[in-house]
């Protein structure tokens, strides 16, 4: 009974239809994964809160349906009963939201997200919210005000971020969907070092509505999963035009599984992008991506090199944009109407002391950081010279963008420079820390889809094998072809060995864990 | 190396309303130094005629009907309030002082 946490989602959902096991079973199994390995010491710690009772309620509905036969069970979603864990930066309606901060511990929020709305329509039984760097802000999960999250490959390795929590628990079996948000690679760099896939849908194809905002012209919310096909299920879930989003395309939503599940990729013409490899990456990932360059070759696919020169200034123009809308987006957070508030003692009360004392009390190192370099950013005076010079490299890239668009109909690169690195490691070295994401910003600035897919294991330095991911990009809207090419790798991978996903380390319970020491 | 001093950031916490001791002045004022060195290369990057783009993709007004729809209930609004009173926020008293 256990094993059915080890099938991909498409196969659960399969399974339920021809009637070999019941969502009630599968969720009931997934819940005693999450109490087996999530907790203790060395747990994986990717739940901040488990919604057992609730997610067991919504598959007794669905088993109810099941079980009646007749009109209900066509009305059913595809992946009804099929159960999902969420990023805590996602609100719902019965469950506290945090976005990883103690500002935030025990907020309810009062509404759902757009996207929580949809899954609750299609009757996906929500497992519980997932672990990330304070709001959003960070690469390794570290940045948590509830503890870091540990990367089931190694437990003493980073799991990524700031989707850690949700990348983590697909990778443990501890959830076979995860929703994640992606401003600067926050959902692919999670999937790439934990062997797991992960979508950044087109900006604006996906409603942001509910989505607790870090920067709101980079974050999107996407599909974390074990295949690419079951990230695109979620994908086509959660997509669509959205009135309470006034950034969200009216678009049709495409066939993303149906592109997931095409077999041919002769003549994909493949851009690789001259920028994103070399310097900065680890041997055993550029080693990586050169076989899944090969392997693709051979299929079939045609492998053209193209310059984005701009790319080098991506990075900087994303540690100027993204922290100058994150100190406008949290200057919410003052102790009026939600959240933390703090009444220092040492004073007479004023507006700017109560604000002042509840932020120092309630953000962390990374947040206030971020928002201090946001407030200089925008300072006058420093203006045109940062935060203007940044706007118009979006532009540049957006350009390079489309240059190489012209010459492939996807792109390709590492997803993340390196292997998951050992947790602690980069904590006090934030420039480290923003590095990690240098692949995968460029997308976020032009606003276009990208997916990260596993690609093979490589040396972590220590004597072991850690996951390595293959990022590939396509012009905005066109999100079906990154499926496309994505699970065209993914097929022709699996083809020569097992799955990725399939090969993670097995999990010590605690008990174990005891008993072994 | 980029002049951020401490009485820089200072200045900056007190503008963002985030109060800091001492001690994470000095640190903040080291490590915004290094990270603006790092980023202040965007502005070599470009020239005047580059145009600034703001949002990846083209964004229109979005209006709707001038009617009343679904509003959070007084209670849904003070769910998450620090304190409340009377169906109000409720914050501390600021004007009996300075």
């Amino acid at each position: 009974m256990t094993e059915m946490i080890r099938l991909t989602a498409a196969q659960m959902a399969e399974g339920m239809r021809a009637g070999e096991f019941t969502s009630t079973e599968l969720v009931q199994a997934h819940l005693d994964r999450i109490a087996a390995v999530d907790g203790g010491d060395r747990g994986i710690n990717a739940f901040l809160h488990v919604s057992g009772e609730e997610a067991l309620a919504t598959a007794a509905e669905v088993d109810k349906i099941r079980a009646a036969g007749g009109g209900g069970t066509e009305a059913l979603h595809p992946l009804a009963g099929v159960p999902i864990a969420v990023k805590d930066l996602i609100v719902t309606v019965g469950q506290p939201t945090t976005a990883g901060s103690k500002m935030l511990e025990g907020w309810m929020s009062p509404y759902d997200a757009t996207v929580i709305e949809k899954v609750r329509a299609a009757k996906l039984p929500i497992l519980g919210k997932t672990n990330l760097d304070e709001f959003a802000m960070g690469s390794s999960t570290e940045h948590s005000a509830y503890g870091a999250t540990r990367n089931p490959w190694d437990l003493d390795r980073i799991p990524g971020g700031s989707g850690g929590g949700s990348a983590a628990a697909v990778a443990a079996f501890e959830a076979p969907l995860a929703l994640g948000t992606d401003t600067g690679g926050s959902i692919r760099q999670p999937g790439a070092v934990t062997g797991t896939v992960g979508t950044k849908p087109t900006y604006g194809s996906v409603s942001r509505y509910g989505a607790i905002a870090m920067a709101s012209s980079l974050d999107q919310i996407g599909p974390v999963a074990r295949t690419t096909e079951d990230a695109a299920l979620l994908h086509e879930l959660i997509a669509g035009h959205d009135p309470k989003d006034s950034t969200s395309l009216v678009d049709e939503v495409p066939a993303f599984a149906q592109a997931a599940r095409r077999q041919d990729v002769t003549g994909l013409k493949i851009g690789v992008i001259r920028q994103l490899q070399g310097e900065g990456y680890q041997e055993g990932v550029l080693a990586r991506f050169q076989e899944s360059l090969d392997t693709l070759r051979a299929a079939g696919a045609e492998i053209v090199e193209v310059d984005c020169p701009s790319f080098e200034y991506a990075l900087g123009a994303y540690y100027l944009i993204m922290p100058s809308e994150a100190s406008s987006n949290l200057a919410r957070y003052d102790g009026v109407r939600y959240g933390r508030r703090v009444l220092p003692t040492d004073a007479p009360l004023t507006i700017e002391r109560v604000m002042g004392a509840t932020r120092a009390a309630g953000f962390g190192e990374e947040v206030k950081r971020r928002i201090v370099l946001g407030t200089y950013a925008l300072s006058a005076g420093y203006y045109d010279a940062y935060y203007g010079s940044a706007q118009k490299v979006r532009t540049l890239i957006q350009q390079d963008f489309d240059a190489a668009f012209e010459k492939a109909d996807v792109l390709i690169s590492p997803t993340s420079p390196t292997v998951a690195f050992p947790l602690g490691e980069k904590l006090d070295d934030p420039l480290a820390m923003y590095l990690n994401d240098v692949a995968t910003i460029p997308a976020n600035l032009a606003g276009i889809p990208g997916i990260s897919v596993p690609g093979g294991l490589a040396d972590d330095g220590a004597g072991g094998q850690l996951p390595v991911g293959i990022q590939f990009l396509a012009p905005a809207r066109e999100d079906a072809r990154v499926y496309h090419a994505g699970a065209a790798l993914e097929r022709l991978l699996a083809a020569d060995a097992e799955p990725l996903w399939a090969r993670a380390p097995e999990l010590q319970t605690p008990a174990a864990q005891t008993a072994g020491e | 190396m980029s002049e951020i001093s401490r009485a820089d950031v200072e200045h900056l916490a007190k503008l963002a309303h985030i109060s800091m001791t001492e001690e994470e002045l000095t640190t903040m004022a080291g490590e915004l130094a290094v990270i603006v060195d790092s980023v202040k290369t965007v502005s070599e990057a470009v020239s005047a005629e580059v145009p600034a783009t703001s949002h990846p993709l083209p964004l229109t007004n979005v209006f709707r009907e001038d009617v009343v729809g679904e509003v959070f209930t007084e209670e849904q609004s003070l769910l998450n309030a620090p304190d409340a009173q009377d169906g109000r926020f409720k914050v501390p008293a600021i004007l009996d002082e300075e």
